[in-house]
């Protein structure tokens, strides 16, 4: 079924920020078929609405798992549910990222502020086969301290280069603090045999993606992970064009030698 | 300067020069090593070097009355610490602290200066390098002016999803 | 679903054949027998509406349209022509891509959990009489969109699965017609069950009569009808083609797609937004925009929710609403998203053009923008550009 939602429940809530929450759900019944990392689900908040969320960890099993930020209606009602409250879901919609293509190359996963989440599943597939890969760098960048997601996590991620950054420091902060692509320099990879995966604002992976591309990395080799208005994640509400391209059905994942022309326009 | 083992290829700020130009730079420049928590330089004194990083981490920082030092932002391996010693007046802007050990190349700007009005392709080719490093702080810091992680909108309009 | 490949007769079954008046009133009686639900054209409100036809009577037998970019006037005909007319306000989207329609209903129950249930599949049999063949390669257009991809529409097809189409060829295109530069038009060749050229003159009103499915053929076995003769298919075959050469307007001739990729910074936006309001009703009347939105509604105890899909508009300051504020925010960008999807990047999306040279947002614009005056501008101005030093 992808039009009617399929009913959730929430079997786990944990608070990431201030406004951020990853909830863990378990199907009634019928469960969603299997996410592939970067893919997406849309979440149904009861009688208020819809939204898209990306998969945040793919756990074994019929668990699925996403990281919401309240910043709308249905964000906000989403967020403030409690465990053993129900939601609706659809999916798995979109396209993954192409790990597949990845494979045997250097990787540079660049994340900004909530962009952590789409790629965390992919950090936890480079992970789990340590040997398809060359080396992994997990570069994010967050607005404060307190707006890091996962932070218990990136000790974890170490390998050979994980590192935040913010933009705002508080006095406690012993950290990076500048824009992520200034640690660029100091990440591990030959820019010819690299694989960038990059998710976040759009003006930070446009950013991002013309210095791997000045690097030497190939342009189809920086995947970019898109955002437009959607509403059916079907194909057919066309909320979601990008020239050419209906995000719910391209995308998200699009290869920025083909994002790039579409995003050169302004207002496209 | 040969990378050494755990330095990135074509980090260094210098990687882009000519290797004759780089081979002479190099030969001004001798190595320097600050524990953690050093005061390379502070805010107002006299710009007289500049560095290259080849491991570690330096703040740049402001003094701000009644919160002390503010780190407005870190630079790490590869990069270049300190442009002021190129343009009157020649004070540092910030201040610079260590974050753990620190190694980098010192180069004493007297020097450097002199060289460049010898080798004036040499000058510019250095310039070129130094107003990167500039051009790409600049771009970062605008980018960090749009907030760009903030809350999206107004807090009142909700506009998200 | 009319199967244009499956064009083989029924043993026995006519596949072409003249119909009179009376042919055409068995046609309806015959396909209200078989439960067809029959929508055509009827004269209402000063304009030709597509609606539920009780019988033939109802057909807009001697009126005709007078279209301008901007204007529709119905006008009497000096002959009893039922299809000397060109599209109307409605196209046949309004019945198989209903305006509004439910998706699904949940419910809360005292326990918290949630139940949803999907609507039950529409149970109507339409027949759709007098579709153009503009209109009929609209509903081939639809059909891609809907009903062609990895997932399809069961709204869509439940209306649509089934449905049978009679084509009527067109012999008096009108001012705003470019079917022929579109390719879709003035004749019908494919996708219909049963395709039906009007033809008036002295010797007689009557329709040549062609099935194009075993469906349409066993129809038309029902109808009181007399072989076809030379001239009838003569003059039907010359009223086609001397329709083709009437077409009110034309697009350049180029390649479209191109000519929408290439000039999306070109200063003829500025010029045509000048002009636009944004109000949307090309995309309402257009046969083949799909666009829709959702509405998430609640009954007064918060315990049953259901979700409506209604049709929206890519000119709503909404429809590209995103965290701050809309993608789209300047009317410019809202009509050149508009063309250059229609016109462009429908192909990249489902293979075709995703216009068909019916005219209707040139006839329906309130400020009379004609598309193929802004094609002919863009290709202007990118010619302009391209032999500029």
């Amino acid at each position: 079924m992808t039009l009617a939602p399929l009913p959730y429940r929430v079997v786990d809530r944990r608070d990431e920020t201030h406004d951020t929450v990853t909830l863990s759900l378990e199907p009634a019944g019928e469960a969603l078929g299997p996410f592939a990392p970067g893919q997406f689900a849309m979440m149904y908040a009861f009688g208020v609405g819809e939204v898209p969320v990306s998969v945040s960890r793919i756990p074994d099993g019929q668990r699925l798992t996403h990281t919401v930020r309240a910043v709308g209606a249905v964000t906000r009602a989403l967020w403030t549910l409690r465990t053993g409250a129900w939601v609706g879901m659809r999916g798995p919609f979109g396209t993954c990222w192409d790990l597949a293509a990845a494979r045997g190359n250097d990787l540079l996963v660049i994340a900004g502020g909530i962009g952590i989440a789409p790629l965390r599943p992919a950090i936890d597939a480079v992970l789990a086969e340590p040997h398809g890969y060359g080396r992994l760098n997990v570069l994010a960048g967050a607005r404060s301290p307190a707006d890091l997601l996962y932070r218990n996590e990136f000790p974890t991620w170490e390998r050979p280069f994980s590192t935040v950054t913010v933009d705002r420091p508080d006095d406690d902060w012993t950290g990076r603090v500048g824009v992520v692509t200034t640690l660029l320099g100091e990440a591990h990879f030959t820019p010819a045999d690299t694989t960038a995966l990059v998710c976040g604002p759009e003006v930070m992976m446009r950013a991002t993606a013309r210095d791997l591309i000045h690097r030497g990395v190939r342009p189809d080799r920086v995947q970019v992970s898109l955002e437009r208005n959607m509403r059916c994640a079907t194909g057919h509400c066309g909320h979601c064009q990008l020239g050419p391209l209906l995000l719910c059905r391209d995308g998200p994942v699009v290869g920025y030698d083909r994002a790039e022309p579409l995003l050169s326009v302004r207002e496209l | 300067m040969t990378p050494q083992t755990g330095e990135p290829a074509g980090g260094g700020a210098l990687d882009t020069l000519p290797a004759e130009h780089r081979g002479r730079l190099m030969a001004l420049a001798h190595e320097a090593a600050f524990p953690s928590t050093t005061r390379i330089f502070e805010e107002g004194d006299e710009a007289d070097r500049f560095w290259i990083i080849r491991s570690g981490t330096v703040a740049l920082d402001v003094h701000v009355p009644g919160r002390g030092r503010t780190v407005v932002e870190t630079i790490g391996r590869g990069a270049l610490l300190g442009w002021s010693w190129l343009c009157p007046p020649r004070h540092w802007h910030l201040g610079a602290e260590s974050r753990g050990p620190v190694l980098a190349w010192e180069f004493d700007a007297a020097a450097v200066r002199s060289l460049c009005a010898e080798r004036p392709d040499l000058g510019l080719a250095l310039v070129t390098v130094v107003a990167e490093t500039i051009g790409d702080r600049l771009r970062a810091t605008r980018t960090r002016l749009l907030d760009l992680y903030g809350p999206p909108g107004s807090p009142e309009g909700g506009a998200g999803p | 679903m009319t199967d244009p490949e499956n064009t083989v007769a029924v043993p026995g079954a006519p596949t072409e054949a003249v119909l009179d008046r009376d042919g055409l009133d068995e046609l309806v009686r015959v396909l209200v027998r078989r439960g067809r639900t029959v929508i055509g054209p009827t004269v209402r409100d000063g304009a030709i509406v597509l609606d539920e036809l009780e019988s033939a009577d109802a057909l807009p037998y001697g009126w005709g349209v007078e279209l301008e970019a901007g204007q529709y006037r119905v006008r009497r005909r000096a002959d009893q022509a039922a299809f000397a007319h060109s599209a109307g306000p409605q196209s046949w989207k309004s019945f198989l891509h209903p305006e509004r329609v439910r998706q699904w209903s949940a419910e809360r129950r005292p326990d918290g959990v949630l139940s949803v249930r999907p609507e039950a599949p529409q149970s109507v049999s339409y027949a759709f009489l007098g579709v153009r063949p503009c209109d009929l390669r609209a509903i081939r257009i639809l059909d891609r969109v809907m009903g062609g991809g990895r997932y399809r529409d069961p709204a869509y097809l439940s209306r649509r699965t089934g449905a049978f189409l009679i084509a009527v060829e067109c012999t008096e295109p009108g001012a705003t017609c470019f079917c022929v530069s579109m390719g879709t038009g003035p004749a019908a060749d494919a996708g219909f069950d049963l395709a039906l050229t009007e033809v008036v003159d002295a010797a007689g009103h009557r329709f040549l009569c062609r099935s194009g499915s075993p469906e349409g053929a066993a129809v038309l076995a029902e109808l009181p009808r007399r072989d076809a003769d030379e001239p009838t298919r003569a003059a039907a075959a010359s009223a086609v083609s001397e329709a083709a050469e009437r077409m009110g307007r034309s697009m350049p001739p180029v390649d479209l797609r191109t000519l929408m990729r290439d000039t999306l910074e070109a200063e003829r936006w500025d010029d045509v937004t000048a002009r636009c309001l944004s109000c949307g009703n090309c995309t309402m009347v257009c046969p083949t925009c799909f666009c829709t939105t959702t509405e998430d509604v609640t009954d007064l105890t918060g315990d049953h929710a259901e979700r409506w899909r209604r049709w929206d508009s890519c000119y709503d300051l909404d429809f590209s609403l995103l965290h701050g504020g809309p993608v789209r925010a300047t009317p410019r960008s809202r009509y050149r998203q508009w063309l250059t999807h229609k016109l462009g990047t429908w192909h990249d999306q489902f293979d075709s053009s995703g216009c068909v040279g019916c005219g209707r947002c040139i006839v329906w614009c309130p400020t009379g923008i004609d598309l193929t005056e802004e094609a002919h501008a863009l290709h202007q101005e990118a010619t302009r550009t391209e032999s500029a030093p």
